[in-house]
């Protein structure tokens, strides 16, 4: 059954989707979409390094995402530039670096394309291992870290008095951003990688009534994305990944026009 | 477990430092099981730093703050805000830092009086019923010691003494410590154990009493700290009903207390400056 391409990117599209779900949620509460942005910038720089050191992609894309992500984390602790100028700063810094490093491959064989874009119709078996075998011990870790995670996001403090260590949930998440974005950048391309983590989510919010099952409900909006993506893209002979994530984003305009009280629900926080 | 005579909380003559400023310096404070110490002093007096360092959130630059073992810890903190992206019901909010079973959320949410808001989103609530959830969260875990800040801010001023008796209340049902920041020096000073009078170092602490009288609690706070002995010593004469009426001491009921409609004595009077 895997023989078919087609057939093993449904399989990898929808790993891929199930995972990102949830892990969605947290950058949608968080407000860290601009942060999602610059892990997959940096992954083109984890791409680059891999071609010239000729190790593993995904590998070197985790320890790049990785890496640039908790420099962050310490600069934002004593820098006095602003988060989203500090942002800015690494996800072009390390976009270049990438490019510039690809020009030094003796032969690019490299198709930048399928890596800004992805290039979820070449996938391998070996690559839905990949994603399946990562994907679970994401999911496995992020159900671990759940409860703190979730706490240190609606309070960093009550969670810290309480004894929740948000310090070492907030890593926690950032390595498994790191895995996600190294595992679906084949998937999906770097550039709708954020996409595909947001865009599910924020439709989710619609019609969750708690964060558990917004998790959820992501998930499955994820999937209900990839499916109609793919599908849509043998019809129509679109390429796959820009097609997933618009799939994703009409699936978002149909809750928004469909799911009362929509209209109605301001987007402030609770201050008063 | 925690015993009963050794302090939950002592904080040995703490100092923060931040940008060559003493944000608060020589703080000295400890709070046993069942007592209950109020932190007041003018706004950037470093009451919340100072609770802070209590928390174990800031580590203090100087001094020594230290906790009992294993001590379970409620905090409502000064501020806390929901996204709008976040779907959280006040009941899911009730486990929100360990999960308590449904019989201790219920009976929390009586306690402060927002059962029937269990299923209602958390941002939707308004600003007293959210104080309540804040306070109500704290409790159900069971702390140890309960830290509030400002636990009766945006709440209309029968509501605050109704919520400052339920927080008398819960340190004799509990017997949780309570470290508390205030600014109703009133009511506070009724019903606590400890007063601590801070202005980036500590004025004066003891009991109210004490407090009460020094003199350089009276220069901090002026001419309306002086009449708050006497206000919260005074007896309710008056009860405000759920239907908005006001019933007196001499068994009458209207519709609105004033202090000269002849059914108040002359510190209620004050009472009601303060709540207008």
């Amino acid at each position: 059954m895997l023989d078919d391409f087609f057939i093993r990117a449904l399989v990898a599209g929808i790993g891929v989707a199930l995972f990102a779900g949830p892990l969605g949620c947290f950058i949608v509460w968080r407000r860290l979409a601009y942060f999602g942005d610059t892990l997959s910038h940096s992954a083109l720089l984890g791409v680059a390094l891999a071609l010239i050191l000729q190790v593993n992609i995904t590998a070197a894309v985790f320890v790049v995402s990785a890496i640039i992500a908790l420099s962050l984390l310490s600069l934002q602790r004593r820098s006095s530039l602003s988060s989203d100028s500090l942002l800015g700063l690494l996800a072009h810094a390390s976009l270049a670096l990438g490019l510039v490093v690809l020009t030094f491959l003796p032969t690019v064989r490299v198709d930048l394309l399928s890596f800004l874009f992805g290039d979820i119709l070449a996938v391998s078996v070996t690559d839905l291992v990949v994603i399946y075998v990562g994907g679970a011990a994401v999911t496995l870790v992020l159900v671990l870290v759940w409860r703190a995670l979730f706490a240190a996001t609606v309070n960093y403090e009550v969670a810290e008095a309480e004894g929740m260590r948000p310090d070492r949930a907030n890593v926690i998440f950032i390595l498994l951003m790191a895995t996600v974005i190294a595992i679906s950048m084949k998937i999906v391309g770097v550039l709708l990688i954020t996409a595909l983590l947001i865009i599910p989510a924020a439709t989710a919010r619609r019609m969750a009534r708690g964060p558990e099952a917004m998790a959820l409900v992501s998930a499955v909006i994820g999937v209900i994305s990839v499916v109609a993506g793919l599908f849509a893209s043998l019809e129509w002979d679109t390429p796959s990944g820009p097609t997933i994530v618009v799939a994703a984003l009409v699936l978002f305009l149909l809750a928004l026009l469909s799911v009362p009280g929509i209209l109605r629900s301001h987007p402030q926080s609770h201050d008063s | 477990m925690i015993d009963r005579i050794s302090p939950l909380l002592t904080l040995e003559n703490v100092g923060l430092n931040r940008g060559g400023r003493w944000l608060v310096r020589g703080v000295d404070l400890t709070v046993r099981r069942g007592e209950s110490v109020t932190l007041i002093g003018p706004n950037g007096a470093g009451k919340s730093t100072t609770a802070k360092i209590a928390l174990g959130l800031m580590a203090p630059d100087e001094g020594q703050a230290s906790r009992a073992p294993g001590l379970k810890v409620g905090y409502v903190p000064q501020k806390l805000s929901i996204d709008w992206t976040l779907p959280l019901s006040l009941w899911r909010f009730m486990s929100l830092t360990n999960r308590v079973d449904d019989p201790a959320a219920r009976e929390a949410l009586e306690t402060v009086g927002i059962s029937h808001l269990a299923d209602a989103e958390l941002r939707h609530l308004s600003g007293g019923e959210f104080q309540r959830a804040l306070l109500a969260r704290a409790i159900a875990r069971r702390p140890d010691l309960l830290v509030l800040d400002e636990p009766v801010q945006s709440v209309d001023y029968s509501g605050e003494i109704a919520l400052y008796e339920l927080i008398g209340n819960i340190r004799r049902t509990f017997g949780c410590g309570i470290l508390m920041i205030s600014h109703d020096l009133h009511v506070v000073m009724a019903d606590t154990d400890s007063v601590v009078c801070m202005n980036g170092h500590v004025c004066c602490q003891g009991p109210p009493r004490v407090v009460a009288e020094n003199p350089e609690y009276l220069a901090l706070f002026g001419a309306r700290a002086a009449g708050a002995l006497a206000i919260y010593e005074h007896a309710h004469d008056h009860t405000h009903l759920s239907d908005g009426t006001v019933q007196h001491a001499d068994g009458s009921i209207t519709d609105h207390c004033h202090p000269d409609d002849g059914h108040h004595d002359a510190n209620a009077s004050r009472e009601n400056d303060h709540a207008g």
